[in-house]
């Protein structure tokens, strides 16, 4: 069983969207870089993240990544940072329920993204 | 082979292409990114045809409803025509009325399409006065209980279009608008949820129109609406909201005064203020936010704060 099915798929994703977003938008140390944004478009994004993260379908490049981060990476987005996101992920799925076993799954794949994130 | 039909021009589509590699391999620049139905990036709308379920999933209700869909996901059966998701047409219509609501600076106007228009409550049109300069301008008026067309409108102190509508537009008047665009609307389904309607100034109309959508579908959850406004003849529906509360038990009216004037019968303070210290809970609600931008877009932060999810949360900002 995929990591994927095993966390409950798209209703997962559901599930946690809300409350991954909320919690990164009140963590001090990286709500500013959310500025400005506009909040429905970049929950759909958060969304496409976590269906990467928890292994879902997903036509992951790390071309769009940098793209799509580099403004954030010029304004001083660094490693403290992306550390802040996995954080908040991983209490986010605690919150849910999810096993640590599972919860370390996620984090690994969402590692993966961290070199073309902070366009290293 | 099943065609996609875009601008104008039929394009052949092979059965396990998707619509978008389909507009991409026909030189079409349309925009993407996941291609696989998250990120909502490719996002259009069908004009005719059937859309597959698959291409609509995870799609706020409001956009599945107006049949707009996930190109990278979309593998129809049969002929698609789509548009891309901000393009509509423009028709004329007829002034039918124009008066003063509330004694102050608010316009009502009424206009009737001369060609059918298709539009849900709570969706705005844009307005020309000629070919340079137009405004958007949301409606109050319902498909199912109002003939016309009905736009609030507040002056802008030397506003080129609203001197314009102040001092020169009058009954009998042919003028041009554009069909409704807009995701800030009523979707049936759910009669039970609670619904959060806030508004400042002429942003009440759209959820004037919301509210007597949802009453006329018969929903059965609390509406509350909380109205705010500078001073009490800003509350321009006061007597119409009041009427509409006493025929239906479950809608609830708040208007909210922020200056110093405030009428007996209405709170005083911001209108966010008086939202929150009733419901500082709102999850499972739906929310619309209509009015000035500040107002729309701190509200719509606190709104998810309170445990609002994102997907019921519509906003709609005057600039």
């Amino acid at each position: 069983m995929s990591l994927y099915d095993q966390l409950g798929g798209e209703a997962a994703v559901n599930a946690a969207v809300d409350i991954f977003y909320r919690k990164v938008l009140q963590d001090d140390r990286i709500s500013r870089f959310f500025d400005g944004v506009d909040m429905a478009k970049q929950a759909a994004k958060q969304k496409a993240f976590l269906t990467m993260a928890f292994g879902g379908p997903n036509n992951y490049t790390g071309e769009d990544m940098r793209r799509g981060h580099a403004h954030l990476v010029a304004q001083g987005l660094n490693d403290s940072h992306f550390d802040a996101v996995v954080e908040n992920l991983a209490a986010t799925l605690k919150e849910l329920g999810v096993s640590d076993e599972l919860i370390g799954q996620v984090a690994a794949v969402a590692e993966t993204t961290r070199n073309d994130v902070l366009g290293k | 082979m099943p065609k996609v039909i875009y601008g104008g021009q039929a394009l052949e589509r092979e059965e396990d292409q998707s619509v978008l590699d389909c507009l991409l391999a026909a030189g079409v620049d349309a925009p993407y990114s996941c291609r696989s139905g998250t990120c909502q990036t490719c996002m259009m709308r069908a004009v005719s045809g059937e859309v597959p379920e698959r291409a609509q999933a995870g799609l706020k209700d409001v956009y599945a409803a107006q049949n707009y869909f996930l190109p990278c996901v979309c593998y129809p059966e049969g002929d698609l025509e789509i548009t891309d998701p901000g393009d509509v047409g423009k028709l004329p219509a007829e002034v039918t009325s124009v008066e003063s609501l509330g004694g102050g600076d608010i316009l009502g106007i009424r206009l009737k399409p001369l060609t059918p228009l298709d539009y849900r409550a709570g969706q705005f049109i844009r307005f020309f006065k000629d070919e340079h300069l137009a405004r958007n301008y949301s409606l109050a008026s319902v498909p199912a209980l109002d003939d016309e067309l009905s736009l609030h409108v507040r002056k802008v102190p030397g506003g080129l279009m609203t001197g314009w509508l102040f001092d020169h537009l009058k009954t009998g008047d042919t003028v041009t608008i554009t069909e409704a665009a807009g995701d800030c609307l009523y979707v049936s389904g759910k009669p039970e949820q609670n619904l959060l309607l806030i508004g400042t100034g002429t942003g009440l109309a759209p959820l004037y129109g919301i509210i007597r959508d949802a009453l006329y579908n018969s929903h059965r959850g609390e509406i509350r609406l909380y109205h705010g406004s500078v001073t009490p003849e800003g509350l321009y529906l006061d007597a119409a909201l009041r009427e509409l509360a006493q025929q239906h038990p479950n809608f609830h009216y708040i208007p909210c005064v922020s200056g110093d004037n405030v009428p007996a019968n209405a709170r005083s303070g911001m209108v966010l203020d008086g939202v929150f210290a009733d419901l500082p809970k709102l999850n499972g609600w739906r929310v619309f936010l209509c009015g000035h931008p500040e107002m729309v877009k701190s509200g719509t932060r606190k709104a998810f704060f309170a445990g609002a999810s994102m997907n019921e949360i519509h906003a709609d900002a005057f600039t």
